[in-house]
């Protein structure tokens, strides 16, 4: 095994006539905090069920910790610490059997740590799963993934439907998680603003195909909001090479440009323009520009 | 010591750590020899990646400003380095820019404005 925990080569996947991947290349290097975003249906959880050997690999390979999830589930799952979308707990159990339930399975559980975990996420022990608020289900979640101290937190939406303080928890976690040295975290979320906060990397999924990967770093400094400034109204929209996406009226246009904003400088020129501002653009607007070509920051859809 | 990160502007978040805590030395707020939270605290204190707190860090290192103690933590420098004086005038500039920037499109003339200074500052010494 290399640097990357994750190696996925060329998956494709069909449901019927769904491609719900397309020929999908994905490295994650450890102890990086890797985002995925998408909207919803776009292919995140396809992704992530086969990175746990949920979905065999049709076409293409995945390999997690060197290993092929589907014929090694143990040495795959024993490392990762895994908190679902939709949280599937025994809903019968009650905290504290779920923990001890937990326990059985992962010879590394910390006890300690678990403890700390309970006390911090204010949870009782004697209290049923099924009878737990929404937030409180995604902690219990959250600390049975975390307690056995896994080499990498796969985390499925882990914000979504959660309040603000909630969604916090849950952010300090992966921080938390990832200081230790060499651990690795990959959550998928529709919350750009959070995966721009937390996240190293990012992958943005669109339609079962991946739009940009990239470090964060890379990713903001590969792309230029830009305000153009007319003397006189354009007749039509401006056309401008390497543009995401354009809009505005009258004599202010704003553009959001990947890389080349050199191009657009000398466009912009031509067309009797000049550049009135110019900005790093944030991951959320880049993220509505690659994949509405708009630069209203539409909100990604809240399930439910 | 008080940061404030917001998302909706852009500004690459190392960015905004790194002239936070220019200001926060330039206007005084945080003194030579005064001690930074460690990386993991502050990354955990600002939801955000341990990493982006490192890198703003080692910049403010680079510049002198800061100073890390092998195994004792992170300082603010001690004597104020010549970034110090530098970097108050870059940020006054900001704001003067801003203000004549308002100043114009509300039609006042540059020496009207220096005469409003000047009543002001007056007014403030009262």
């Amino acid at each position: 095994m290399d640097g990357n925990v994750i190696r996925i080569a060329n998956v494709t996947r069909r449901f019927g006539s769904t491609t719900a991947l397309e020929d999908v290349t994905l490295d994650v290097p450890r102890g990086s905090v890797f985002g995925l975003v998408g909207e919803n249906g776009a292919g995140k959880t396809t992704l992530i069920k086969h990175i746990l050997g949920l979905l065999r690999a049709r076409e293409g390979s995945v390999r997690v910790f060197g290993l092929d999830p589907v014929r090694d589930p143990v040495g795959v799952l024993g490392k990762i610490g895994y908190l679902s979308e939709d949280r599937d707990l025994p809903d019968w159990m009650r905290v504290g059997e779920l923990m001890r339930y937990t326990q059985a399975f992962y010879p590394k559980w910390d006890e300690k740590y678990a403890a700390d975990l309970v006390r911090a996420f204010d949870l009782k022990l004697n209290q049923k799963v099924g009878s737990l608020s929404r937030g409180q289900r995604a902690q219990a979640g959250l600390l049975i993934a975390l307690a056995h101290r896994p080499e990498m937190l796969l985390l499925d939406e882990p914000s979504s439907g959660l309040d603000a303080v909630v969604r916090r928890d849950i952010l300090a976690a992966i921080i938390r998680t990832v200081a230790d040295e060499g651990r690795t975290v990959l959550f998928s979320s529709h919350l750009l603003e959070e995966v721009e906060r937390v996240a190293d990397r990012v992958a943005m999924i669109h339609h079962g195909r991946l739009v940009l990967v990239g470090t964060m770093d890379d990713v903001k400094a590969g792309h230029r909001r830009m305000t153009l400034h007319f003397d006189e109204p354009p007749s039509r929209k401006p056309e401008l090479p390497g543009a995401l996406a354009i809009e505005g009226e009258g004599r202010e246009w704003t553009c959001l440009v990947d890389g080349a904003a050199d191009s657009v400088r000398v466009a912009a020129e031509k067309l009797g323009a000049r550049i009135a501002e110019e900005a790093t653009p944030s991951l959320e607007e880049i993220f509505v520009a690659r994949v509405k070509g708009s630069l209203r920051p539409v909100l990604i859809a809240e399930e439910e | 010591m008080q940061i404030h990160i917001s998302t909706h502007d852009g500004v690459p978040i190392y960015l905004q750590i790194l002239n936070q805590i220019k200001y926060l030395v330039a206007s005084g707020r945080l003194a030579p020899g005064e001690q930074l939270p460690p990386v993991r605290r502050l990354a955990e204190q600002l939801v955000v990646n341990p990493n982006t707190v490192a890198r703003a860090y080692r910049e403010l290192e680079t510049t002198g400003l800061i100073v890390t103690r092998r195994g004792a933590g992170v300082y603010v420098a001690e004597g104020g380095s010549p970034l110090n004086r530098q970097e108050q005038r870059r940020i006054l500039a900001e704001r003067i820019d801003q203000l004549l920037a308002e100043a114009g499109q509300m039609d006042i003339q540059t020496e009207e404005l220096i005469r409003l200074l000047r009543q002001r500052s007056e007014r403030m010494k009262d």
